[in-house]
């Protein structure tokens, strides 16, 4: 059962991602990915996450999918204008890709290309609207959102894209998240992947707000490794906020590496039943996926 | 205003090169009120220049003025006299202003002894902060009064990015996250329903991205 069947079909969902490599050489990441492939209903791909130059994350989504994986196109606005969103949103869709994952990105200053020029002529939720307008077989051509859709051109073949966006219900303050996740599902986002949980009282409270708005929700699920690793997440990756307690317990673990899988276990099995299914992320463990799922008995 | 900041003396000591007749020049407005290029910056500048050159042991003879406003023909006109007999202009004016003085005197030289920064304000004594990005279709009545163009990082439209922690950006957490601001101005005005609407995407063709702009007024024409 592909992805967007399994949500749909209100199963419990599991994806991971993967990070395509700096240069060429693809085989460790096909490799990484064959091993998982049959224990998750998807898998996305970053695009160069962190603002790092890495190989596309379009190119990596079709070399997964001729594996038999379904991939999540991940696609930021960092790095194109509204003509190369569009275009390589067509190209996704003539390779067969239907999952896309709307993102603003990170700003270049964070990356390791400091001095590009960011591009951002749209945002993550203008993109969603975009990829809901070349569903219907037009695009944005001389006109402006703003006009009804049936202006623009119309295309020769529409995409059947599955979109996505992200949310961050860890936030703080959250109210102003919460009003972009709004716009976020008006703009057709169909489900969501979410920044690593560790709140559960804070994220139930951001599921019930999210169902009413009727979203699927993936909550995110952060492999930790050390708990050096996780005190270097709280000072450097935005958003992340792994509390005190779990630091503590992996400062005092004579395997990191195994309480780490046996907390994202956890955190799986408490999240089962709130909400539609988690994202893990491992961050270059990707064959671990297979122990914390193991672990959490899915 | 405009916001500018003196470039390294070396720079500028670099860029003179063999010129022997120099005259420095300044502008009363923006630059004078950022501290970086009005009358009292032109006599330290002209002064360094002189004894730099003493000890590298160059004739070279350094005069100085100040005008009205460099970005205006008429006060760039009045330089005539005092600019005819030299072999080098240095502006310590904005981009506008040497370009302007480049215009007028199109057989000398002029170069920048300033890097010009951006539109903005002094946010206190020896801070300035960029406000405006001159996009040409402001959007301030919908993002109570805080310019998302110029103070988000990314120049988003619709709310903060998943990297806004605790009011401040994801690049820097020394830089005010400007969706913050903006939810928070207007919670304090009781229009928090303008974050509810999708601001549809942009057209910069009327900023910068349009090509070079420019202005006309038929009714001021002459
Ligand atoms: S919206 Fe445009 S014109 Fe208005 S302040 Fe911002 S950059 Fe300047
Ligand atoms: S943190 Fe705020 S100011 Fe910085 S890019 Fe995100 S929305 Fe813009």
């Amino acid at each position: 059962m592909n992805f967007q069947q399994s949500l749909t079909q209100n199963q419990f969902t599991i994806t991971t991602e993967i990070g395509p490599p700096k240069g060429t050489d693809t085989s460790e990441m096909l490799a990484q990915a064959s091993k998982i492939k049959d224990r998750v209903h998807a898998m996305n791909v970053t695009d160069n996450q962190s603002s790092i130059m890495r190989l596309g994350s379009l190119a990596a989504c079709h070399l997964l999918k001729e594996q038999g994986i379904d991939p999540i196109y991940q696609l930021t606005c960092r790095d194109r204008n509204r003509l190369a969103l569009q275009s390589d949103l067509l190209s996704a869709s003539a390779l067969g890709l239907r999952n896309v994952l709307a993102l603003t990105g990170d700003h270049p200053q964070v990356g390791d290309h400091p001095q590009a020029k960011p591009v951002f002529d749209v945002d993550s939720t203008q993109l969603l609207q975009i990829i809901g307008r070349l569903n219907e077989g037009r695009d944005l051509s001389t006109q402006f959102m703003n006009k009804p859709l049936t202006e623009g051109t119309a295309l020769k073949g529409k995409t059947d894209l599955f979109p996505g966006a992200v949310v961050c219900p860890e936030a703080n303050p959250i109210k102003p998240q919460l009003l972009r996740f709004s716009k976020k599902v008006v703009a057709g986002a169909k489900f969501f992947q979410t920044q690593a949980i560790y709140d559960f009282e804070k994220f139930e409270n951001f599921m019930k707000y999210a169902r009413d708005l009727g979203a699927k929700i993936l909550a995110g699920i952060l492999l930790l490794r050390s708990a050096g690793m996780a005190r270097y997440l709280n000072k450097n990756v935005p958003g992340i906020m792994v509390p005190d307690h779990l630091i503590k317990e992996m400062e005092s673990s004579a395997h990191p590496l195994e309480t780490g899988i046996k907390i994202a276990a956890r955190q799986i099995s408490q999240l089962k039943g709130i909400c539609n299914g988690v994202h893990i992320m491992a961050i270059g463990l990707e064959d671990k996926v297979l122990d914390i799922l193991d672990e959490a008995g899915i | 205003m405009i916001i500018a900041e003196q470039k390294e003396i070396s720079e500028i000591i670099n860029m003179v090169g063999d010129h022997r007749k120099i005259l420095v020049i300044g502008c009363d407005t923006c630059v004078t009120v950022c501290l970086s290029g009005g009358a009292k910056e032109v006599a330290i500048l002209a002064s360094a220049l002189r004894l730099a050159f003493r000890v590298q042991g160059k004739q070279v003879e350094v005069n100085e003025t100040t005008i009205e406003r460099q970005c205006e023909i008429e006060f760039v006109d009045s330089l005539e006299s005092m600019a005819k007999d030299k072999d080098l202009l240095i502006s310590m004016g904005c981009g506008i202003g040497v370009q302007t003085i480049a215009e007028r005197f199109f057989h000398l030289p002029v170069v920048p002894a300033l890097n010009t920064k951006f539109l903005g304000l002094p946010e206190k004594q020896g801070v300035w902060v960029e406000r405006c990005q001159a996009c040409g279709q402001c959007v301030l009545d919908k993002t109570g009064g805080i310019c998302p163009i110029s103070r988000c990082s990314k120049s988003l439209l619709n709310g903060p990015c998943g990297g806004s922690q605790n009011g401040k950006c994801e690049i820097n957490d020394e830089i005010d996250c400007a969706w913050h601001l903006i939810y928070e101005r207007l919670k304090a005005l009781n229009r928090l329903e303008c974050l509810e609407e999708i601001m549809p995407v942009k057209d910069w063709s009327t900023s910068r991205d349009g090509g070079p702009r420019k202005m006309i007024r038929e009714d001021m024409c002459l």
